[in-house]
């Protein structure tokens, strides 16, 4: 119920941009049945706003802690690299995917011990592996576009289960059982106490260092499965341009859901339903034969009217003149009182 | 000795022994065509990273230029093709045009009190979707007077080029040392840098403040824009992605604290200069893949980032020592 | 009279902060401001220097009714502050710290050659030769200060502010600042100085006031002041009687629980022994900055000690971080209860669970039912005021926040509490509560350490009260000597007669 009421005004927002975009072209809502498989817009927008969502699920748990990673977009072409030279190189598929999300286990660790133990601020040491990431991960593909041919592979990118593509399995499973991970176990407590307060949690006995490594590492996990489902989707590990731009959607689609950048209280569902939106105003503009341009535009306009919501500042003003204005008021009804 | 004047040392030692190296490994890279590349290839990096330079002093960042020099070749390459305005005019308009942008972005981070990263990434999401919206195609530049600024240059002994871009690009860097050196304005940004409470204790108006250092990089962003344009004769919407990181890579491995209040405009030069050497290296040693580049820049990064958190610290247990 | 304040009132919702304070300032004097926190210094400083608008009363300057809005207006009108900390900029040069906003210019360009010559001129009446082209923070704290008088008497010239300059120097470096204090003095400024450290109140000043909960207690001439005479205008009581509902001190041995030797660390707090009997109070008296916060803090792992070792009865404990100290059942009520106590945006149940949790580790989460019980208990036995346990804390009022915190350590059952100023800026109800729920949970067994700046309070709590002076353990009284003449006394330095 509390869950319901916190999503209510992304749901509201998402509704009205389905209804929006169906106006414009109304087959938005259809859904089809090809052989085994759904097929529709709404079903691409599921399968296509995968990456963002699963960013979104690890970069949720990070702004929660006040950080940012901005290094998710070049983590996940590391480890699409990683996954797509251990499959072509004959590594199988298992060994591949695990190696892939050790990559972006470490690639967290290394986000993580600069924050937590270093003391570096969050946008200056996850902006030097944005720098580098890529130079790793086209050392890796040795700059080429590594393609490969294992199905097995490439049906985490195409492949669908039950009628459903598996990228929106995928990002469904991970950030539904994360939001059950942080709030069936003490994990969301703790990380929103270090968000609001790390000094009074950490004299409350929190272990906020060791919380900030793991916020990390996750957010590296999440960067590593959706460096996976992009690479096995277009059959090859493009380091150039896999996650090109996607830490901003990422960080959008977190602001979108609600969550303050300032860290504290946080909703992954939320932030899921924030990246659908994002996918939703993509293929939307696409569908409804609006040229691609608008698209940064209108991201631009979200995000300055999100800030303006969610302003320190503008908050403290409006708080003042509601106050003076409902004590104004009230003066006015004692005086109406008094006579 | 000052050990806030480190870094910067540390930069230009760093260059000059990279340079050294490279001159013992190909002689040929210490000649004036040489140097004369290197400035002209990096002029618009220099130029935007004078106004990153500022920005950073100031204890903020802008993460819109990339997009902006993008904005502004586009926009000059439509505007020469649709209208018989003369480039010097162009060039006039879109200056305005993108220091009011700046000026916009730095009274935003200030009313809203919100961090300068994202309001500069709204700011970086426009001024993309603007160059978008403008041309998606890349718009070659026709007029005639480019051709003559693309051809301008100075001979140099040894036959080396000193184009009229790359001139642009030091006369930028004097302004920018001038402006933050030798102006109160100047003074005002490493106040601010340096501690925002302290700086309005001892007067500065912040608002004013940093509404202009968001200016100044606008308008070094626009300028770049020019200079890129005269560079590649051309205005592409999809052109200079990333050059944000570029610069600010530039700024710090020049010396400058990324979190504001210390460092060199000079130092700038060098470690775009280093950068730049980098890249000639590659190009000239052949077997080696351009993606180093990105690599070895991270790492000067990590490694500056490291070296000044440590200079602080040590610095600090110094003075808790009472020395 | 070169300043004159008649009936300053300043009100914060919640509290008065000053009311209706006198205060005088005469040309070529040093003028000291005592009091301890909370007692109205700043708040007055800040209304003189324009950083509060003030409620009421009036300031006169020169004969002239002033009014500044900010500090630069204070300034221009001729009323500089000098802060325990943050003056200058330490990234900026000496020379542009002096000259900041008034830079020499020629053809709009600053001009350093005068820049540095006029840094220097302004310098030498303090007889600071230095090279004004170095960071300032490349000097020491001593100099910057004299750095920062140096341009706040520039740019003032009548009245001079000092808050705390002293509170990071060493004993040569404070003679040093003094020196120039009283070079101003001659000069003809009105000074005033505010600090804590007794001795350099008598050594420096020539009149004294102290504020107490907002108001002018005293104001005296120096000379005329003894010290014991002093901390009871600041402290707040009279000598000579001892209140009632003093603790039923039994000079029994206690069983020991813990055991300190030599615990101590370098700069913070000098090696001390301790020995804290099980469910006995022990109280840490002190004037601010004596180090009783940083004794607490120490002993919970916050700064850990770097030499000593603590022990019970079984093994040595260790003390290295918050964490381990939780582990060997201590707990800890920081003094600092908003940056350091509560985790506002939370709820009150939150709060409360919040340490339990912790210890539990995150991978057994207190059941919401079991949550709900805990934060309903603490609610009902604390008194906790709240319209109900899911309301943020940082809604509270100052009191209720602190009876939180009080119960997200009792929930933890610590068998060694410590309390440091636990009912600082809390209602005198939430006060009498506090002070009997200690009595309750040493009678159950546990063992407390009382920071306290209030005598009264250890008076009536303490079963044994250590003094500290200067950073040191002074002094350790027991029995029938827990007296508020005897804290006093220690506190002022043993050799002065009361």
């Amino acid at each position: 119920m509390t869950l319901l009421k916190r999503i209510a005004p992304q749901l509201v927002a998402l509704a009205l941009l389905v209804a929006l975009v169906t106006v414009f072209y109304p087959d938005f809502l259809k859904i089809g049945i090809s052989g085994d498989r759904l097929v529709g817009p709404m079903i691409d927008v599921l399968k296509r706003g995968a990456p963002v969502a699963l960013l979104a699920t690890g970069m949720t748990l990070v702004i929660a802690t006040r950080g940012i990673d901005l290094s998710v977009g070049t983590t996940m072409a590391i480890c699409g690299a990683v996954a797509a030279s251990a499959v072509a190189g004959g590594w199988g598929l298992g060994p591949a995917l695990l190696l892939a999300l050790a990559a972006g286990a470490l690639a967290g660790l290394w986000n993580g011990l600069l924050v937590a133990v270093v003391g570096i601020q969050p946008f200056v040491a996850t902006l030097i592996l944005m720098t580098m990431g890529r130079g790793i991960a086209q050392l890796i593909t040795e700059g080429r576009i590594l393609t490969f041919t294992d199905a097995g592979f490439a049906f985490f990118g195409s492949g669908s289960l039950l009628g459903l593509p598996v990228p929106a399995w995928l990002w469904l499973a991970c950030g539904l059982g994360m939001a059950a991970l942080m709030r069936r176990t003490a994990l969301g407590l703790l990380v929103e106490s270090i968000g609001i307060n790390r000094r009074a949690s950490a004299l409350a006995g929190v272990n906020a260092t060791v919380l900030l490594i793991a916020v990390y590492v996750v957010s590296g996990l999440c960067a590593a499965l959706a460096g996976i489902v992009v690479t096995a989707d277009i059959r090859g590990a493009d380091a150039n341009n896999a996650g090109l731009w996607l830490e901003l959607d990422a960080i959008l689609a977190v602001v979108i859901g609600g969550n303050s950048l300032l860290g504290g209280r946080f909703s992954i569902i939320a932030s899921l339903i924030g990246a659908l939106i994002i996918q939703t105003i993509d293929t939307g503009i696409l569908l409804a034969g609006f040229p691609s341009e608008y698209n940064l535009v209108i991201k631009a306009v979200l995000v300055l009217v999100i800030l303006v919501l969610q302003s320190p500042r503008i908050a403290g003003e409006w708080r003042l003149w509601r106050d003076s204005h409902r004590a104004s008021r009230e003066a006015a009804l004692q005086r109406g009182a008094a006579k | 000795m000052n050990t806030r004047a480190l870094p910067l040392y540390a930069t230009v030692v760093i260059f000059l022994l990279a340079y050294l190296l490279c001159w013992l490994q190909f002689p040929n890279i210490l000649s004036t065509r040489v140097i004369g590349n290197l400035l002209t290839d990096n002029a618009y990096l220099g130029i935007v990273a004078v106004g990153m330079t500022l920005v950073i002093l100031s204890g903020g960042i802008d993460l819109s230029v990339g997009s902006v020099i993008a904005f502004s070749g586009v926009f000059i390459a439509v505007i020469l093709r649709e209208t018989p305005l003369h480039p010097l005019v162009v060039f006039a308009l879109l200056l305005a045009l993108t220091t009011a942008f700046g000026a916009a972005m730095g009274f935003l981070i200030d009313r809203l009190a919100m961090p300068a990263f994202i309001v500069t990434l709204a700011g970086m999401f426009l001024a993309r979707g603007a160059a978008y919206m403008l041309s998606i195609d890349s718009v070659p530049i026709a007029h005639p007077f480019y051709k003559t600024l693309q051809s301008a240059y100075w001979l140099m002994p040894g036959k080396g080029r000193l184009t009229l871009i790359a001139v642009v690009m030091l006369l930028t860097v004097l302004a920018g040392m001038v402006v933050a050196h030798k102006t109160r304005f100047g003074a005002s940004v490493y106040a601010l840098g340096g501690g925002e409470a302290t700086a309005r204790l001892m007067g500065v108006r912040q608002g004013r403040t940093t509404m202009l250092v968001y200016a100044f990089s606008g308008l070094m962003a626009g300028l770049s824009g020019i200079v890129f344009s005269i560079y590649t004769g051309s205005g592409y919407s999809l052109a200079t992605v990333g050059t944000e990181l570029t610069a600010i890579a530039a700024v710090v491995i020049g010396g400058t604290l990324l979190t504001g209040g210390a460092g060199y405009m000079f130092g700038t030069l060098v470690g775009v200069l280093t950068m730049g050497l980098i890249q000639t290296y590659i190009v000239f040693d052949g077997t080696l893949s351009s993606w180093w580049t990105k690599i070895v820049i991270g790492v000067l990064l990590l490694v500056f980032i490291l070296l000044q958190k440590g200079l602080l610290s040590l610095s600090q247990s110094r003075l808790a020592a009472g020395g | 009279m070169l300043l004159t304040i008649r009936s300053l009132t300043k009100t914060f919702p919640g509290t008065r902060a000053l009311d209706a304070v006198d205060f005088d300032l005469a040309a070529g004097e040093v003028h000291a401001l005592l009091g301890e926190n909370g007692a109205g210094k700043s708040t007055l400083i800040k209304c003189l220097t324009g950083a509060y608008r003030r409620d009421g009363g009036t300031i006169t300057l020169d004969g002239a009714t002033i009014d500044p809005q900010s500090t630069v207006e204070a300034q221009e009108q001729g009323i500089g502050t000098v802060y325990q900390e943050v003056n200058l900029l330490p990234n900026l040069t000496v020379a542009q710290n002096l000259m900041f906003g008034r830079e020499p210019r020629r053809w709009g360009l600053v001009n350093s050659r005068a820049l540095r010559a006029e840094a220097r001129e302004t310098l030498r009446p303090y007889g600071l030769d230095i090279d004004v082209d170095r960071d300032l923070g490349s000097y020491s704290v001593a100099i910057q200060q004299i750095v920062a008088i140096a341009r706040a008497v520039a740019l003032s010239g009548k009245v001079l502010i000092l808050d705390e300059p002293t509170a990071s120097l060493d004993a040569a470096e404070v003679r040093m600042v003094f020196d120039v204090v009283r070079g101003l003095r001659e000069r003809g400024l009105g000074i005033v100085f505010v600090s804590h450290f007794l001795d350099q109140v008598f050594d420096l000043t020539d009149r004294v006031t102290v504020l107490r909960n907002g108001r002018k207690i005293v104001t005296e001439r120096t000379a005329e002041l003894d010290r014991v005479k002093l901390i009871e205008h600041m402290l707040g009581r009279a000598l000579e009687h001892e209140v009632a509902g003093q603790a039923a001190r039994t000079a029994a041995a206690r069983p020991p629980l813990l055991e300190f030797r030599g615990f101590g660390r370098r700069g913070v707090v000098e090696p001390f022994d301790l020995t804290v009997g099980q469910g006995e109070v022990v109280g840490l008296a002190g004037l601010l900055g004596s180090g009783r916060t940083e004794s607490a803090e120490m002993m919970f792992g916050v700064r850990p000690a770097q030499s000593g070792e603590a022990s019970d009865a079984q093994s040595r404990l260790d003390l290295s971080s918050p964490r381990a100290a939780i582990a060997e059942g201590f707990g800890f009520v920081p003094e600092e209860r908003k940056t350091d106590g509560i985790v506002a945006e939370l709820s009150i149940r939150e709060n409360i669970i919040l340490g339990l949790q912790a210890r539990r580790g995150w991978a057994r989460p207190i059941p919401r039912s079991e949550q709900n019980r805990i934060a309903d208990d603490y609610i009902k036995r604390l008194d906790i005021r709240t319209s109900g346990r899911e309301k943020p804390i940082g809604e509270l009022s100052g009191g209720n926040q602190q009876k939180a915190i009080l119960a997200r350590w009792l929930a933890m059952n610590p068998r060694f509490l410590i309390l440091d100023e636990p009912t600082r800026g809390i209602d005198v109800g939430a006060h009498a509560e506090i002070l009997r729920l200690i009595r309750e949970l040493t009678q159950a067994g546990m063992s407390i350490l009382l920071v306290s700046s209030e005598i009264d309070e250890l008076v009536a709590s303490a079963d044994r009260v250590i003094v500290l002076r200067d950073r040191r353990h002074v002094a350790e009284l027991d029995g029938p000597r827990v007296t508020g003449a005897e804290i006093m006394r220690a506190i002022a330095g043993g050799e002065v007669a009361a």
